[in-house]
C-alpha cells in the first residue's frame, strides 16, 4: 500500500549532529515546524503593531501616536511628549504591510508552514517528509524572504504602500506612489517567499501520496491531513500565476516594460486579473488548514466522530474546485465587461455552499457528545462563531447590485478579518492543542482560557462595528475619515474599533507569556494528554528522528471516540484490539 | 445595522437597498438559528461525566437537506441581483445629458459640453470636483483616469465604478432629490486618496437652467 520508513532507534542523535545540525539547519520536520512557528510568532507582532498604529490614526486622526517621535521625518512628524504624527503616505504603507505581513508572513508559515511540516508525518504515520533537505530548504528561503520584506522598512522612500493587493498603475510606476526600492523589495520578497511556498507544497504532497503507513488510507487520514493536502494542491498551481504577475510589475517597474502600463500598450486590469487569479485560490489556501484542525479538536473533545468525514473532505475539494472561478468577484467594479460579473457571482454564491455544510457538520459533530470545554476546544468554537459571521457577510458581496455600494467600503474589511483573522483563533487553537506533543511540555490552562475570553471578546469588538461603518459608506484605506461629512456621523465606532483593537493586542500578553513561561518551565506533558486518536499521539513525547518506536499500523479512522468497540471514550487508530474483536471497515 | 445606509436619492437605489435588506434578513436568521444551536449543544451535552457521546457517523439525509437549503437560496438571490446589475452596469439609458470626469491624482476633473454641445472638443466647460446636474434626469458620464485607478463613489445614488487608465467607461444615474452629495474616490491611488472628494449638487430645474446660465456659457480658457 505504501512504503514504510525505517524507524530510527529511540533517542536520536542529537549529540552526534551539533548545536547547527539541531537547531538551525535541521533536516528533521518537526524542527523545521517549530522554525516556522517561531518566525510566525515574531511577525504577527510586527504586523500587530502595525494595524495598532492604522487604527490609531482612524480614531484619532493627526494626533501624535505615544512613542513614535523616534521614527524620522518625513515618515513621522514629532508630535508632543516625544510621540509622533502618521502622515498620509505613512500610513499607506502601514496597513499594505501589516495586510502582507499578516497574510504571507503569519497565517501562511504557521497554518501551513507549522502545522503541514509538524504534524503530516506524524499523523500519517511516516519518519519524516519524503525530501527533508527540500524542507530545510523551504524554511530558509522563506527566512530570505521575511529579511527582504523587513529591509524594505529602512530604504528611503519607506516601504511599499500600494495595497496589499499593489494594483497598476499605481504599484507600477514609482513616481505614482513615491515609493521606490520599498516596492521593488516587496515584489522581491514574495517572489521568493513562493519559491518557499512550492518546494513546501512539493514536499506535502508526495508525502502524503507515498508516505501513509499500512492501513492508513486516504479516507482514514485526519482532516488536518485533507486540509493541507488540499492547500498544498492550490499553492502549487496558484503560486506560478503570482510569480509570473510580480516578476511583470517588477519589469514595468525596472526594465521599462509596459505589461500594466496604458500608455506603452499594457492593461492595468491584467494585474487584477492576474494577482485575484492567485489570490482567491490563496484565501482558501489560508482558511482551508484552519478548517482542517477545527474539524480535529471539534471532534476530540465532544468525544464523537466528526459528523460526516466524507462530507467534509469532499467540501474542502469542492472549494478548492470551486476556488478556481471565482477571482472575478474581487473585480465587480473594476470596468471588466459587467457580463463576465454575472457569470462570478454565480459561481460565488455556490462557493458557500461548501463552507456552510462544512459549519453545520461541525454543528453536528457538537450534538450528542461529552464536550470539554479545554483551551483548544473553546479557541476551534471562537473559529467556527467567527467564520460563521465572515461567511455570511460575503453573501452580501457576492450579489453584484449590493456589491456597487459595499466594493472598497468598511463592509469588505469587516468581512475578510472574520474569514482571515478569524482563523487566528484556529491558529490559536492549533498550538494549544499540539505544544505538548511540539515541546514535551503543557501551557497553563487558566491562563490560555483567560486568552480566549478576551481575544473573543475584543475581536468582536474591533472587527463587527466595521459592518455598520461599511454600510454607511465608509471607504476603504482612507486616512482621515472626518475629512468626510457624510462620515462624521460615524467617527465614534471608528473610535470603539480602536480601543477595541488595542485591547485585543493588549491581551495577547496572557498568549506570549505562556507561552514563553511554558516552553522554560511548563508541567512535562505525557504522551497523550488529551486521549486524542490521531497518530501524532501515539508517538513519544517529545518524538525523536523517525518519530515512531515501532512502524504504526492503521486500524480504523481517526475519529472513533465513544466507540462501542472499547470501554474508554477514545481508540487509537494504531491500536490493535486483537483477532477476536469485531473487524469494522471504517 | 441597515439604519446606516445613508439617504437614498437614486432611481436604482431601491432595488439595490431591497437587496441588501433582503440577504441581511435572510443571514441574520441563519446566524441566529446556527449560534442558537451551538449555544444550546455547548450546554446540554457538556461532559458532566455521566453519559457517553452518541456515536455517530454522520446523516447523509441531512447532508442532502442541508446542501440543497442553502444552494437553492443562494441561486435565487443570484438571479435575483442579475436584473439590477445589468439595469445599472449594461443598460444606461439615453440621454442627451452628458458629462465627462477625468479622475488624477488627486481629484475629479468635470467636463461640460460647450457651446459646441459636444464633449471631448476644445470649447468643453471643466471644474474640479464638483458636478452640477437636475433632478429626475439621466446623467451619463464617460469617466476615465490619467494616471492610477481612482474609483467614482456616489453613496446616495448607490453607485460606484473604478476609473481605470487607458479606457473610458459609461456610467449613469438619475437622482430623485435635489440636494448637495458627497463624491470621495473609492480606489487608492497615492498619498492623496484620503480627501480625494467633490461633491454632486442636484438642482431644481430652474436652479440647474440658473446655474448653468452663470457657469457654462462661452468662457475664456
Amino acid at each position: 500500500m505504501s512504503d514504510t520508513v525505517a524507524a530510527h532507534a529511540p533517542g536520536g542523535h542529537h549529540q552526534e549532529l551539533g548545536f547547527f545540525r539541531t537547531y538551525i539547519f535541521s533536516l528533521d520536520h518537526k524542527m523545521i515546524g517549530r522554525q516556522f512557528l517561531f518566525m510566525g510568532l515574531l511577525m504577527i507582532v510586527v504586523g500587530g503593531l502595525l494595524a495598532m498604529l492604522v487604527r490609531w490614526q482612524l480614531a484619532w486622526p493627526e494626533t501624535a501616536v505615544p512613542g513614535l517621535g523616534i521614527i524620522p521625518e518625513p515618515y513621522i512628524y514629532a508630535g508632543e511628549h516625544g510621540g509622533g504624527i502618521i502622515p498620509p503616505q505613512t500610513y499607506n504603507a502601514l496597513f499594505t504591510m501589516h495586510a502582507t505581513i499578516m497574510i504571507f508572513f503569519v497565517v501562511m508559515p504557521i497554518m501551513v508552514g507549522t502545522f503541514g511540516n509538524f504534524l503530516i508525518p506524524l499523523m500519517i504515520g511516516a519518519g519524516d517528509m519524503a525530501f527533508p533537505k527540500l524542507n530545510m530548504l523551504s524554511f530558509w528561503v522563506g527566512a530570505i524572504a521575511t529579511v527582504l520584506m523587513l529591509a524594505s522598512f529602512f530604504v528611503p522612500g519607506g516601504p511599499a504602500a500600494g495595497g496589499w493587493t499593489s494594483y497598476a498603475t499605481l504599484s507600477a510606476r514609482a513616481q505614482y506612489t513615491g515609493v521606490e526600492w520599498g516596492q521593488h523589495l516587496w515584489i522581491m520578497s514574495l517572489l521568493v517567499l513562493g519559491v518557499s511556498s512550492l518546494m513546501g507544497s512539493i514536499n506535502y504532497i508526495t508525502t502524503i501520496i507515498n508516505m501513509r503507513a499500512p492501513g492508513m488510507s486516504y479516507f482514514r487520514m485526519p482532516l488536518t491531513v485533507w486540509s493541507l493536502f488540499v492547500t498544498a494542491i492550490l499553492l502549487l498551481l496558484a503560486l506560478p500565476v503570482l510569480t509570473a504577475a510580480l516578476a511583470m510589475l517588477l519589469f514595468d517597474r525596472m526594465l521599462g516594460t509596459s505589461f500594466f502600463l496604458p500608455e506603452g500598450g499594457g492593461e492595468p486590469l491584467l494585474w487584477q486579473h492576474m494577482f485575484w487569479f492567485f489570490g482567491h485560490p490563496e484565501v482558501y489556501i489560508l482558511v482551508l488548514p484552519a478548517m482542517g484542525v477545527t474539524s480535529d479538536i471539534l471532534s476530540t473533545f465532544s468525544r464523537k466522530p466528526i459528523f460526516g468525514y466524507h462530507a467534509m473532505a469532499f467540501s474542502m475539494i469542492a472549494i478548492a474546485f470551486l476556488s478556481w472561478v471565482v477571482w472575478g468577484h474581487h473585480m465587480f467594479i473594476s470596468g471588466m465587461n459587467p457580463l463576465l460579473g454575472t457569470a462570478f457571482m454565480m459561481t460565488t454564491m455556490v462557493i458557500a455552499v461548501p463552507s456552510a455544510i462544512k459549519v453545520f457538520n461541525w454543528l453536528g459533530t457538537l450534538w450528542g457528545g461529552t464536550i470539554r470545554l479545554t483551551s483548544p476546544m473553546l479557541f476551534a468554537l471562537g473559529f467556527v462563531s467567527n467564520f460563521l459571521i465572515g461567511g455570511l457577510s460575503g453573501v452580501f458581496m457576492a450579489s453584484t447590485p449590493v456589491d456597487i455600494f459595499i466594493h472598497d467600503t468598511y463592509y469588505i474589511v469587516a468581512h475578510f478579518h472574520y474569514v482571515v483573522a478569524g482563523i487566528v483563533f484556529a491558529l490559536f487553537a492549533a498550538v494549544y492543542f499540539w505544544f505538548p506533543k511540539m515541546f514535551g511540555r503543557m501551557m497553563n490552562e487558566p491562563m490560555a482560557k483567560i486568552h480566549f475570553v478576551l481575544t473573543y471578546i475584543f475581536f468582536n469588538g474591533a472587527f463587527f462595528p466595521m459592518h455598520f461603518l461599511g454600510v454607511a459608506g465608509h471607504m476603504r484605506r482612507i486616512y482621515n475619515p472626518m475629512q468626510y461629512e457624510f462620515l462624521q456621523p460615524m467617527q465614534h465606532w471608528n473610535v470603539f474599533i480602536t480601543i477595541s483593537a488595542l485591547c485585543l493586542g493588549a491581551s495577547q500578553i496572557f498568549f506570549v507569556v505562556n507561552f514563553v513561561w511554558s516552553l522554560c518551565a511548563g508541567k512535562k506533558a505525557e504522551r497523550n494528554p488529551w486521549q486524542a486518536n490521531t497518530l501524532e499521539w501515539s508517538a513519544p513525547t517529545p518524538a525523536p528522528h523517525g518519530n515512531f518506536e515501532v512502524q504504526p499500523v492503521v486500524y480504523r479512522g481517526p475519529y472513533e471516540y465513544s466507540s462501542p468497540e472499547v470501554k474508554e471514550d477514545w481508540l487509537p487508530q494504531d491500536k490493535n484490539l486483537g483477532a477476536g474483536a469485531a473487524v469494522r471497515a471504517h | 445595522m441597515m439604519q446606516w445606509l445613508p439617504e437614498d436619492v437614486s432611481t436604482f437605489g431601491p432595488e439595490i437597498d431591497a437587496l441588501f435588506y433582503l440577504i441581511y434578513y435572510i443571514t441574520a436568521a441563519t446566524f441566529i438559528l446556527v449560534t442558537v444551536l451551538m449555544v444550546v449543544f455547548l450546554v446540554v451535552y457538556r461532559d458532566r461525566g455521566d453519559r457517553r457521546a452518541t456515536y455517530n457517523h454522520g446523516n447523509t439525509t441531512l447532508e442532502i437537506i442541508w446542501t440543497i437549503i442553502p444552494a437553492a437560496i443562494l441561486i435565487v438571490l443570484a438571479f435575483m441581483s442579475a436584473s439590477s446589475w445589468a439595469k445599472v452596469k449594461r443598460h444606461a439609458p439615453e440621454s442627451d445629458f452628458e458629462l465627462g470626469v477625468a479622475a488624477k491624482q488627486f481629484n475629479w476633473e468635470v467636463s461640460y459640453a460647450g457651446p459646441d454641445a459636444k464633449l471631448g472638443t476644445d470649447d468643453d466647460v471643466k471644474f474640479d470636483n464638483d458636478l452640477h446636474v437636475p433632478v429626475n434626469k439621466v446623467v451619463r458620464i464617460q469617466l476615465s483616469a490619467k494616471d492610477v485607478i481612482h474609483s467614482f463613489f456616489l453613496p446616495n445614488l448607490r453607485l460606484k465604478q473604478d476609473a481605470v487608465p487607458g479606457r473610458t467607461i459609461l456610467v449613469w444615474f438619475e437622482a430623485t432629490k435635489p440636494g448637495k452629495y458627497e463624491l470621495p474616490c473609492a480606489e487608492l491611488c497615492g498619498f492623496g486618496h484620503s480627501g480625494m472628494k467633490g461633491w454632486l449638487y442636484v438642482h431644481t430645474p430652474e436652479d440647474y437652467q440658473k446655474w448653468a446660465g452663470e457657469n457654462l456659457a462661452a468662457k475664456p480658457q
